[in-house]
């Protein structure tokens, strides 16, 4: 058998790529792997079992890709390891019928027709996958297989143009930051270029510190040397001779992925002195940081590695001028480097197709929260909010229905139905009152306060202020225990005021986008959910049943009640007792904690709060 | 930790950190958790002496990021997840029941007898899985109460 494919594939030409980003060995994937691979052997079947990352269908792991080198890939998905070798053993005998996907009809497997083509899905018809489209796909840890799908193409033809032609390629891309803030990337790169120094920096932000993101986890642990690739294009750019990832320490996984392909771009000559004979020398290194939110501030982002608190300091001097060590430095999100290769490869043009107006090219988002299906999806920008949670998302969970989405995070916004024809673009949220942000999306339904999610949002925003600013470091603790005050029913009135007022305070005088952007979630909460405020107010009562302080207790609705048990047995304090002749539960209110499990158990919904 | 083991941990560092481009304190602090688990009082003094950096500025470092502590920790390390998704998939019904479990009273992080430490996290990045914990270096997805306590009594089972 000639091929050239042929590292790819087993001696028998099958190749096994079991998704095992954190989502996937979250969901079960190691023992998966195992599975396949004792399988395989079982079976007499030479074929390369491969640890993948997330193609970003997080609700379908664990996932399992099953290719030969003359077929298309056929897809599992919630694969037990109990059924690895039943689905190896059809496989080999052409019978699919048990997979969730195939990637095209090829005539190959019995049935076939039968199965959702991949891209057909509606979780895939609408993604353009750029950033993140070799992941789940090659492994991570081949530099060999990264090559072999057309990586380090681009560094290769950066070398070969002007440091200006690649700046004025990436301005033209109309490529704006993917870290949250979509200040333009070759905008960045061009300031950084002309200034005369000695040093200069180059900084892949990989402080994915945003909860509810996850795509810089994603695209890092399943894809590295493509953020690799455009970093080093990067500092041929600005023409720095140093880089940094600043990697989460509490997304392990991606540090240990970009250590290694640092170590082979090494080995393979893309990285060191004279690249590619090109004259250019370049070095990188892995920074682990040691998580502070306000290290997406790019200041305080540089502090950190210069072994200092991780605080903000006033701009201009911006980072391209007076960087790190003083030194002129160019600070990149790891999201925004992944789009790079491709442009210098494809063009500008072909970048600047899809997406809107102001915000071209394509995002990936993270959707999560009450939604059917969770995962990363990369869409063009400029599709809509609706497109996102029910066409590609699937909607709410069966029963439930949508109340509100968080995008861009605790900067973020909370926005309501009437905004779901937005589209996902850096001024439409902006206007609406929220932002992009790194691309989080956390969908609510009406089991979801949106008063506590503004607590909680500023119970985060609080532990995380730096304390620098005065303003943010009390502003939003103050802010936090009025929020605490309503969700126990002892708020009033004027506190909706003093919240607004206090937000304005914070924002307009707030060095960093920390403070400034904290009370939004606040603000659009009160703004578009201002109902559910005043029910906690004027009737203290907390419509969607989470505001613990408010609910005075639980009671079993006797007719309602089967006599199953499940909320005796679920109850941590043994507060409820089946009672004779029918076995009817009841809840003893003096020993109730009111920690709400047995409402969420009960299956007939017989449980009720009593306000 | 023996001092002369702190200290030699504290020169390698030093010498294996080759670059003049970022600042040896944090990359040291992280190791010597690493090895022993917290940061002692002992070990913050002797990193000031080694790095000259004052020993404000270590313990400024040292109280500044969420992945460093200054107490001993349990036998096994429970980080809670408190991101956004976990919140309003259940995380604090989650965080109840397991400090309820453990007989931990916040702001004390550690059960009685030794064996786990809550660590409250912002996000681990396995949002779609919400909510979820991570044992150790385990990471639990889609948790619920009964979930939970059924995971405390494997790791209790296994100390025995």
């Amino acid at each position: 058998m000639i091929n050239p494919d042929d590292f790819l594939y087993g001696e028998d030409g099958i190749r096994i790529n079991v998704g095992m980003s954190t989502c996937g060995q979250a969901a079960g994937a190691n023992p998966v792997y195992r599975a396949f691979a004792d399988a395989a052997e079982k079976q007499g079947v030479d074929a390369k079992v491969v640890n993948v990352g997330c193609i970003g269908a997080c609700f379908a792991e664990p996932l399992v890709e099953i290719t030969s080198y003359d077929k298309p890939g056929v897809l599992y998905s919630n694969v037990n390891p109990d059924d690895a070798e039943k689905i190896l053993e059809n496989y080999l005998m052409g019978k699919i019928e048990d997979a969730w996907a195939i990637r095209e009809y090829s005539g190959a497997f019995t049935g076939e027709l039968n199965l959702p083509v991949l891209s057909d899905l509606p979780y895939f018809k609408y993604q353009v996958q750029d950033a993140i489209e070799n992941c789940g796909i090659i492994d991570p840890e081949s530099i060999e297989e990264y090559i072999h799908s057309g990586g380090y193409k681009a560094l290769e033809k950066a070398l070969q143009m002007t440091p200006e032609e690649v700046i004025e390629s990436v301005l033209k891309s109309g490529l704006r930051g993917r870290g949250g803030a979509g200040f333009p990337t070759g905008l960045k790169w061009k300031f950084t270029r002309p200034v005369p120094s000695d040093k200069k920096y180059v900084i892949c932000n990989a402080d994915e510190g945003d909860p509810g993101a996850f795509m810089n986890r994603l695209n890092a642990e399943g894809d590295p040397h493509k953020i690799l690739e455009g970093l080093i294009i990067a500092a041929y750019a600005v023409g720095a001779d140093e880089g940094f990832f600043f990697v989460r320490a509490e997304k392990p996984l991606m540090g240990e992925r970009l250590k290694k392909a640092v170590h082979q771009a090494m080995r393979h000559g893309y990285l060191g002195d004279n690249i590619l004979g090109s004259g250019f020398s370049f070095k990188a290194q892995v920074i682990l940081s040691a998580g502070a939110f306000v290290c997406g501030e790019e200041t305080a982002l540089m502090a950190a590695i210069e072994g200092k608190r991780a605080m903000p300091t006033p701009r201009p001097p911006f980072p391209s001028t007076k960087g790190l060590w003083g030194k002129p430095t160019c600070i990149n999100n790891v999201e925004t480097l992944a789009h790079i290769s491709k442009i210098i490869t494809e063009g500008p043009e072909a970048f600047a197709s899809v997406g809107s107006e102001k915000s071209k090219g394509t995002k990936v988002f993270c959707l999560t929260g009450a939604i059917e299906r969770s995962g990363a999806v990369e869409v063009p920008l400029g599709t809509s909010l609706r497109t996102l949670i029910f066409d590609i998302g699937g909607g709410p969970h069966p029963g439930r229905s949508f109340k509100a989405v968080q995008t861009g995070g605790p900067s973020g916004g909370c926005l309501s139905e009437e905004h779901l024809d937005l589209p996902l673009d850096y001024e439409s949220l902006q206007a609406a009152g929220s932002i992009m942000g790194s691309g989080g999306v956390v969908v609510m339904d009406d089991t979801s306060c949106t008063v506590d999610v503004a607590k909680f949002f500023l119970g985060f925003t609080t532990a995380e202020s730096c304390g620098k600013c005065t303003p943010c470091r009390i502003g939003l603790k103050r802010m936090h225990e009025i929020l605490d005050r309503i969700t126990r029913g002892e708020g009033t009135i004027e506190d909706l005021e003093l919240l607004k007022f206090m937000s304005k305070g914070i924002i307009d005088s707030s060095l960093c986008a920390l403070g400034r952007s904290a009370p939004n979630p606040v603000l659009t909460t009160i703004k578009y959910f201002e109902d559910e405020y005043l029910a906690h107010i004027n009737e203290k009562r907390c419509p969607a049943g989470v505001c613990e302080g408010l609910i005075k207790g639980y009671q079993v609705d006797q007719d309602a009640c089967k006599s199953c048990g499940l909320c005796v047995k679920e109850c941590p304090v043994k507060a409820i007792t089946q009672v004779e002749p029918d076995k009817k539960a009841v809840i003893d209110p003096e020993l109730c904690i009111k920690c709400g499990q047995c409402y969420s158990v009960c299956p007939f919904t017989a449980i009720k709060e009593v306000w | 930790m023996k001092p002369n083991k702190l200290e030699d941990l504290i020169d390698k560092m030093l010498t294996r950190h080759n670059s003049e481009s970022s600042h040896p304190l944090i990359p040291i602090l992280q190791a010597i958790q690493q090895e022993q688990g917290y940061l002692s009082e002992e070990s913050l003094r002797l990193v000031s002496e080694k790095t000259g950096a004052s020993p404000s500025r270590v313990y400024g470092v040292a109280t500044f990021y969420h992945q460093f502590r200054l107490k001993a920790e349990g036998a096994h390390r429970i980080s809670i997840c408190r991101g956004t998704a976990c919140h309003v998939a259940g995380a604090t019904d989650l965080y109840n029941t397991l400090i309820r479990e453990l007989g931990i009273t916040p702001p004390e992080d550690t059960s009685e007898d030794g064996l786990f430490t809550i660590h409250e996290v912002r996000c681990i990045g396995a949002c779609s899985l919400a909510p979820v914990i991570k044992v150790d270096e385990t990471v639990y997805g889609k948790m619920t109460p009964k979930k939970l306590r059924l995971i405390l009594d494997q790791y209790r089972e296994d100390e025995k």
